[in-house]
């Protein structure tokens, strides 16, 4: 396929109608509506599902049907709408139904803004919902990344029958660029063995997330712990970029990733020995290589568009005496690469007369 | 008169002549409902449904949450448990991947016309092809009798101490005659479980909803007046009486919905 120029919510719902998603169930929300404005029309043309739902809350639910039903399955929202959606995340995590979600996050709290945020980073990565587990969270940078992650993502789910997470934002949903759509996949022949399809010639099939009794939910979260941690092992994924010798590291994810590469861009043509370091997976966490890392660096410097959410990851992995300093925009607000390099240089004269002393 | 070990046989095999079993539908276990309670009676009316439309492998139950939460243990089909209120949306979810499949809830009345009010809504006015068994107790049953959406005025219960009061709480829900409103909903009619003619009228009423269904014309819906002879704190055969003396003067029984096509159908089948 030759490249086009893609709008970002465009471009990820076909991806997602190429990756052979049969069911997208909706509702409209700034800044991602025109991914369901897609969908109504490519899904329908295709003879798939596509249904605007009354709320969030029942798309999530009709989402979490139709992946019981053992078909590729999706939705996409922003932020308020992504709070919402909690309840569906628990019960699609607790019963094991693969499905994929794509967040186009917005700023907040409350009803906030329409303006592109990463805000959603605690409540995507860690606080999904109630219960033990993480959604696996992938954060492309590009809308080429935003296709590419797409389809990911449906592989991801299928294979860990869970929750997989592109966590996008509305800088991502709105831009155009030129991107490459994959060819169009075919559509799975048959359903899953534990899928809802009837009972015909074989026992009855459940898709249910009670397990009544501490010991038989134990064992339940016991299973499910091993398959996150199967995960943590097998689907780290990260870029980095000019990090050899780097004194600092820059890090950063998504669209903060993206003005924070241009910054150090500019700041390597200074001559400053500055890094960029980017989890592509937001859970699980670039740990260890980011731990590696650090160990190399005098100092790690996080980019974000929120109050701090990434940071906390960041500290936990590099220890308290490894000097982190943070940028924060919030509330729909984008850093600019002049105001990340000028931070940046501020952090080389603080090593300097440290180092001095 | 001495009989040969032949006509003794035979005689053994016109006492053994099978008469009524229980459905293929229905598992072969005991369920958790209290004595008393028509859960059971609802389950077997759907059970016996299932068989006779010959449809038990090609059904799908979408669970809900309340003291039918445990129904996928009792009927022999695949199923699933939705989310309290949930269950329209589950089902719209598996009934639009799955359209040649029969997909059914079987929902309470805090469960239908309490947290999930929009999602059964939104689901007849599209008029999703999916029957729905509607449980109305007037009361919430799993979690010890609390004061349901359905609740009549002056009830006590647990959170209405004092008997429901209109002008703090408000009015009973009519939800067979809110859902006839909506053009998507063919069939919503209001069945009463507390006598045995009544069920005889509640099981014709449930195989037409699902026949409403098979025949892709919309959404279709059976709201069963039931007992809770626990929560209510009567005996069962009060607590069946006062679903006769009570309930259904308060939720008159009818049809308070049944589509042309719907009523052509059955016309149909009875002339055949």
């Amino acid at each position: 396929m030759p490249k086009q120029l893609l709008k970002g919510n465009v471009a990820f719902a076909e991806a997602a109608v190429r990756a052979g998603c049969e069911a997208y169930f909706g509702y409209p929300i700034t800044p991602q509506t025109e991914a369901l404005e897609h969908m109504s029309k490519r899904m329908v043309e295709l003879d798939r599902t596509f249904v605007q739902a009354e709320s969030e809350v029942a798309a999530i639910n009709m989402v979490y049907g139709a992946a019981s039903a053992g078909v590729r399955v999706m939705t996409s929202s922003s932020s308020p709408g992504i709070s919402l959606m909690q309840e569906g995340f628990s019960y699609i995590v607790g019963s094991e139904v693969p499905v994929v979600i794509v967040d186009v996050m917005r700023g907040g709290p409350g009803l906030g803004n329409i303006q592109a945020s990463q805000s959603d980073y605690n409540q995507i990565t860690k606080s999904a919902g109630h219960g033990d587990y993480h959604p696996l969270v992938l954060a492309p940078s590009t809308v080429q990344e935003l296709i590419d992650l797409t389809t990911l993502a449906f592989d991801l789910a299928d294979k860990y029958r869970t929750l997989v997470i592109v966590a996008a934002d509305g800088s991502l949903g709105q831009m155009m660029e030129p991107a490459e759509l994959p060819p169009m996949r075919d559509l799975r022949e048959e359903r899953p063995s534990w899928a809802l399809t009837g009972a015909k010639d074989r026992e009855p099939n459940l898709i249910s997330s009670i397990y009544l009794g501490a010991d038989n939910l134990e064992m339940f979260n016991r299973k499910l712990q091993g398959k996150l941690a199967l995960i943590e092992k097998a689907e780290v994924r990260y870029e980095e970029q000019f990090t050899e010798e780097a004194e600092i590291v820059i890090v950063a994810f998504g669209t903060a990733a993206r003005v924070a590469q241009t910054a150090v861009k500019h700041l390597r043509e200074e001559g400053l020995p500055v890094g960029l370091f980017r989890p592509i997976t937001l859970w699980p966490f670039p740990e260890k290589a980011l731990f590696e890392l650090s160990q190399k660096t005098k100092a790690l410097f996080v980019v974000e568009m929120n109050a701090g959410q990434m940071l906390h990851d960041v500290r936990m992995v590099v220890g308290i005496d490894k000097p982190v300093k943070f940028l924060g925009r919030m509330g729909g607000a984008i850093p600019f690469p002049d105001e990340i390099e000028r931070e940046t240089r501020t952090l080389f004269e603080q090593i300097m007369t440290a180092e001095m002393e | 008169m001495t009989l040969t070990l032949t006509e003794q046989q035979e005689d053994v095999n016109i006492v053994e002549k099978l008469v009524y079993q229980r459905p293929l539908s229905l598992a072969d276990v005991h369920t958790h409902y209290c004595p008393g309670c028509t859960h059971g009676t609802a389950h077997r009316l759907v059970a016996e449904v299932l068989d006779e439309l010959g449809v038990r492998e090609d059904t799908i139950l979408v669970a809900s949450v309340g003291c039918s939460v445990f129904s996928y243990n009792y009927f022999n089909v695949d199923a699933c448990e939705a989310a309290h209120g949930r269950a329209p949306a589950m089902a719209t979810g598996i009934k639009r991947v799955n359209p040649d499949k029969v997909v059914f809830t079987y929902q309470g009345d805090g469960d239908l016309a309490s947290i999930g009010a929009a999602e059964i809504l939104h689901a007849a006015a599209r008029g999703e092809k999916i029957t729905v068994i509607f449980i109305n107790n007037a009361i919430y049953g799993m979690t010890g009798g609390q004061m349901a959406p359905t609740t009549l005025p002056g009830q006590v219960t647990t959170s209405s101490p004092f008997g429901r009061s209109t002008s703090l709480t408000g009015y009973p829900m009519h939800m067979a005659e809110l859902l006839a409103g909506l053009p998507g909903t063919v069939y919503s009619v209001r069945r009463s479980l507390h006598d045995a003619r009544h069920v005889i009228q509640a099981k014709k009423a449930i195989r037409l909803a699902f026949e409403a269904q098979i025949n892709e014309l919309g959404f279709s819906i059976v709201e069963l007046l039931s007992s809770c002879p626990t929560n209510w704190g009567m005996k069962p055969l009060e607590a069946l009486n006062w679903v006769k003396e009570e309930m259904v003067p308060a939720y008159p029984l009818g049809d308070y919905k049944v589509a042309d096509e719907l009523k052509a159908l059955s016309k149909r089948k009875k002339k055949s």
